[in-house]
């Protein structure tokens, strides 16, 4: 990183150059000027390099082309005049597009490079990385540079921006089971979170609530766990689509089957799967977390993961673990008799860490890595050293830095998600406790704050379905996005609010019903329906 | 039955005894809306109904007038009702035209609507206005009879909510009987146009979902410190150089639109143009308008409120409350007085001098009293009434009678309530019921909790309660969450004002508005959900 006397000088000498306060996330080199060149959208193009590695064909970037000249030109009529006579020096008429490793057709990965540079001077308008991915982010920025007069002439201000993100792990999570979130819901989220440089989305598809994933191997988990097995759930189609969306994003879907709580919707679906809770020496009629003293419930696991593991396509899964509830466990006789077999005495977070690692083991034979919460490593689950942590507790057991710590001085990678929580609203401008947060303030080694692999804003689905999702979710976690993204020096509320509040209005112009910071305008407004 | 306030006329007779019978019923009536098909939001007074279902076919059913009502095809404002609600009922659902085949029992044909008394087409609703109706469900015509139109609007309401789809996806309605009318005439939605602008689209969609929850009063907080964007005729540069840009401005026409859309749906606008604070965004278009504040001896180039000693500000202030009194045609104009800053006027040493003269010392609430006493005299010499902040009454030494004084501050809103009737002034109760403060959670049940009677106080201190307000200030709200941020949790402050006081069962509540807000998805309105879980139509935005 860089020193930060330098660093500083390029904040004010951007702060100052006007246009370019309107990028989001900030940029982690950037130097700007007031000369600026003229755009017309009618030759504009986006143009290959002829020795870049992704040429016409290129499916990520072809159809990124299309998009970014929509975003920048699409509301334009085309009907100012011609620009006669010679190309003018302060015209651009294209960003040329060099990518150096080839690769279309791949998925993003964790290790995937995303950095980038881009050039807008005199000579050039040219835009470097290394991979399709650091391109599709390029793009992005390039198309927050663009801005037009009072008069309708685009422009773009000379500049030099060199560009990486900090952490690799920048997501946000959905959850599909206590709403269903039509797929148009999803595919537009993540839209904006490719706008806002985001490259994970962790799809908490299921949970107590609903089961909306259409299983193949097991389609009377939708059948009977859905809220409406005709409308409220993802078809393998959907779930495809929403891969390949993201996919050309640059996003990857990190897919959460969260067992063995949160599971009360799987059971209409698999009888025998869950815990049948005891009432003294009866069963109650209601169900607890998954049994895990059948052999029959690993058979199913196996099978379902199975199913799991080549429907997406991503290394990761996200295998939950949190949260669960041992009382319907404790007074299950046959859980009882099983627990003293294993000898696990009266602890059930041997049976939770029985289960786990069972479940882990199945996993990592389908060749998957694996995320899960932070319970599973408070109970002292014994995982493989490359488990990654997510940390979702604020204040218990401990405050999450102490389990960033705890958790990285055990050897493990952190996620970070606690101070993240954006389905807990309160009253005023609370991005800027999100946007202030730091991912590494706590104790550790730099070997241990090198485990982070970065974090996820978290928008539960208690309260949210497609009524309110998109103004609560943005630009709220845009003050996220910028902070896995840009440099950690970047800590100016003022700054930040200017830049926010511009970014805010520029998702409006884009269609994104994002809500306001504070009192104010955009020029274009949200348009009711 | 409660009457209360300003003495509007009385019920005739008939439907007075049939009210007092209800009030008997409601014990009845809760028994009945526990059943699960009956969802209806806000509760009415009085409902009965049977295990009888009668079946409606799109094909062949419609609304009439009955041959002894006093309105007919003529009235536009219940052909246009008429139109809309069996939109809402039929429009949302897939049905198979020509299949008039009901499998079962007896057909619903018509819904055969009476006014008893002069129906009130053709003027704007008022506080005065009788919303009761009767509503009596059989085959193969129904009967909604009330007093006025405004009575039919929610018995409409209250019919449409009556509609189910059974199994077979055959609308059906079980026999009922419903009596019904508000307990409170004042039942009001504030929205706040100067921090955010929100377009008139934004705002017709709010109206549509007010009479979906019977309320009758949308207090528009048009313009504030931040943004002018009313479009004066008489003071054009008001919104010209004080609205944040010439589109984000309500012109005559708007204005007109709205209030028009709002009457039809039974609803009146009550405009509020905040003075002497809050009035920033006046200054850049009215010169000399508002207060200069001082540095020592030199002006500091800032503004305070409204000067209240220059008689140019009475001139302009007389013109202008002119122009909104017919523009407006509510009896009721606001006229806000809440959060005076003293200190610009402090500063001021004109303003030293007049409240020298003035004898007023060094107390500034005198000067603010003065102020308002001018406006508020302005006000009815031009016939229209009052509504002002609490601070107005708090502040005063002497308030013109009749002036009705808007509750706001939480903190100790009962007593405040208290003190405002037993100086026998008319209260609005808004202070439980801001909406733009949001925690996580269901905080509609706070809401719903209130009881705006619950201070102490003689029967008839408690009368003169009108009613309530819901307010949605604007700093963190515009077009993008408005809805969704006010519904459902303004419907628990519909229930609260519409029905009997002891309709407050939260499970039952929960139940009927989870199913409430469902159905106000069906009709386009974005409305969050209660908790988890699911409506079969789902948002389509």
């Amino acid at each position: 990183m860089a020193g930060s006397a330098l660093w500083f000088s390029l904040l004010l000498a951007a702060a100052f150059a006007g246009r370019a306060t309107a990028l989001w996330p900030w940029p982690q080199y950037i130097q700007t000027s007031e000369q600026r060149y003229t755009i017309f959208p009618y030759t504009f193009q986006f143009q290959y390099h002829v020795s870049s590695a992704a040429q016409v064909g290129c499916s990520v970037l072809d159809e990124a082309f299309q998009r970014y000249r929509d975003l920048l030109f699409g509301s334009v009529s085309f009907h100012f005049p011609q620009p006669m006579g010679k190309r003018h020096m302060s015209e651009k008429n294209s960003l040329v597009i060099l990518v150096v490793t080839p690769g279309c057709d791949q998925f993003p990965s964790l290790e995937s490079v995303e950095n980038y540079t881009l050039t807008v001077n005199d000579e050039q308008c040219f835009l470097l990385s290394e991979t399709v991915w650091g391109a599709l982010r390029g793009l992005e920025t390039f198309s927050q540079l663009v801005w037009r007069s009072p008069e309708g002439t685009f422009y773009i201000n000379k500049t030099e921006i060199e560009d990486f993100p900090r952490f690799p792990h920048r997501g946000l999570l959905l959850d599909t089971s206590r709403h269903y979130l039509p797929l148009a819901s999803i595919l537009d989220t993540l839209d904006v979170m490719a706008y806002n440089k985001f490259n994970v989305f962790h799809w908490h598809l299921v949970d107590d609530s609903s089961f909306p994933y259409e299983s193949f191997t097991f389609p009377n988990l939708t059948k009977k766990g859905s809220y409406n097995p005709a409308t409220h759930i993802y078809t393998a189609q959907d779930v495809k689509e929403v891969i390949e969306y993201a996919r050309l994003r640059g996003i990857r879907v990190l897919a959460e089957f969260d067992t063995p709580g949160h599971t009360l919707s799987w059971g209409p679906g698999v009888p025998g799967l869950l815990t049948p809770c005891y009432s003294g020496s009866h069963p109650s009629g209601t169900f607890g977390p998954v049994n895990p003293a059948l052999n029959n419930t690993y058979e199913f696991m196996s099978t379902f993961f199975l199913e799991i593991s080549s429907v997406f396509p991503d290394f990761y899964l996200h295998l939950g673990g949190d949260e669960v509830d041992f009382t319907c466990w404790k007074s299950n006789p046959d859980i009882q008799a099983f627990m003293k077999k294993k000898g696990f005495g009266e602890d059930f977070k041997k049976l939770e860490s029985f289960y786990i690692q069972t479940l882990l083991d199945i996993v990592s034979a389908y060749g998957k890595g694996y995320v899960v919460w932070q319970e599973v490593f408070d109970n002292k689950v014994k995982v493989q050293p490359d488990t990654v942590i997510q940390i979702w507790r604020e204040e218990m057991p401990v405050r999450y830095t102490k389990e960033m710590e705890l958790v990285t001085s055990a050897g493990f990678r952190a996620l970070l998600s606690a101070p993240w929580y954006l389905n807990h609203i309160t009253y005023g401008p609370d991005w800027k406790n999100i946007y202030m947060v730091e991912p590494l303030a706590f104790e550790g080694s730099p070997e241990q704050k090198a485990l982070v692999i970065g974090g996820e804003a978290c928008m539960w689905g208690e309260y949210v379905d497609s009524t309110n999702l998109v103004p609560r979710l943005w630009p709220r976690a845009g003050a996220v996005a910028e902070r896995l993204w840009s440099n950690k020096m970047l800590t100016n509320l003022d700054f930040a609010y200017k830049r926010l509040a511009h970014f805010r209005c520029e998702l409006l112009r884009r269609g994104v019903q994002a809500q306001p910071l504070s009192v104010g305008y955009c020029d274009v407004e949200f348009e009711q329906t | 039955m409660e009457h209360r306030g300003l003495g509007w006329p009385r019920l005739p007779r008939l439907l007075e005894l049939l009210a007092a019978l209800a009030v008997q019923a409601v014990r009845a009536s809760a028994i009945a809306a526990a059943s699960p098909d009956l969802s209806l939001w806000p509760m009415p007074l009085s409902v009965q109904t049977t295990p009888r279902v009668l079946h409606l076919s799109p094909d062949n059913f419609f609304f009439g007038h009955s041959s002894t009502s006093k309105a007919g095809p003529s009235c536009s404002l219940l052909q246009e009702a008429f139109r809309r609600y069996y939109d809402y009922i039929f429009g949302f659902y897939k049905w198979h035209h020509g299949s008039a085949d009901l499998r079962v029992g007896v057909e619903l044909q018509q819904l055969q609507v009476s006014v008893v008394l002069e129906p009130e087409c053709d003027t704007f609703p008022k506080i005065s206005s009788d919303e009761s109706y009767t509503l009596l469900v059989k085959g193969p015509v129904a009967s909604l009879t009330a007093n006025r139109v405004w009575g039919v609007l929610r018995g409409l309401e209250t019919f449409s909510q009556l509609i189910y789809q059974d199994f077979y996806g055959t609308f059906t309605v079980n026999e009922s009987n419903i009596v019904d009318s508000p307990r409170f005439p004042h039942r009001g939605i504030l929205i706040d146009t100067s921090r955010h602008f929100l377009s008139i689209k934004s705002i017709f969609k709010t109206l549509d979902a007010m009479a979906f929850n019977k309320f009758n009063v949308l207090h528009w907080h048009i313009v504030d410190d931040p943004s002018f964007p009313y479009q004066s005729i008489t003071f054009p540069g008001l919104s010209e150089k004080g609205s944040y840009s010439s589109s984000h401005v309500y012109t005559p026409n708007d204005v007109r639109m709205v209030i028009e859309y709002a009457r039809l749906r039974g609803i009146r606008i009550v405009p509020e143009f905040d003075s002497p604070g809050h009035t920033q965004s006046w200054g850049e278009g009215q010169k000399d308008l508002l207060t200069p504040c001082y540095n020592g001896k030199d002006p500091s180039g800032a503004f305070g409120p409204i000067n209240p000693i220059w008689n140019t500000t009475y001139s302009f202030l007389s013109k202008f409350f002119k122009e909104i009194s017919t523009v407006f045609p509510d009896e009721f104009i606001h006229l806000g007085g809440d959060e005076v800053d003293f200190d610009c006027w402090a500063s001021n040493p004109e303003i030293q001098d007049f409240m020298r003269n003035k004898g007023f010392g060094r107390n500034f609430k005198k000067l603010e009293s003065f102020y308002m006493q001018v406006v508020l005299d302005m006000i009815s010499a031009i016939n229209k009434s009052s509504i002002v902040w609490q601070e107005v009454f708090d502040d005063a030494s002497k308030l013109m009678p009749g002036t009705v004084i808007q509750v706001w501050k939480v903190e100790d809103y009962t007593r405040e309530q208290s003190k405002v009737t037993e100086a026998g002034f008319p209260v609005i109760l808004s202070a439980p019921w801001y909406l733009d403060w949001i925690s996580y959670g269901q905080d509609w049940k706070k809401y719903y909790a209130v009881d705006p009677l619950s201070f102490e106080g003689s029967q008839e201190q408690k009368k003169l309660v009108i009613g309530g307000e819901a307010c949605l200030w604007g700093e963190y709200v515009d077009a993008t969450n408005l809805t969704p941020r006010l519904w459902p949790r303004a419907s628990a402050v519909g229930e609260r004002l519409w029905s009997h006081k002891d309709v407050r069962g939260l499970e039952d509540a929960y139940r009927r508005l989870t199913i409430h807000r469902c159905r106000m998805l069906r009709r386009g309105i974005a409305a969050e959900p209660v908790f988890t879980g699911y409506c079969d139509h789902e948002d389509r935005m």
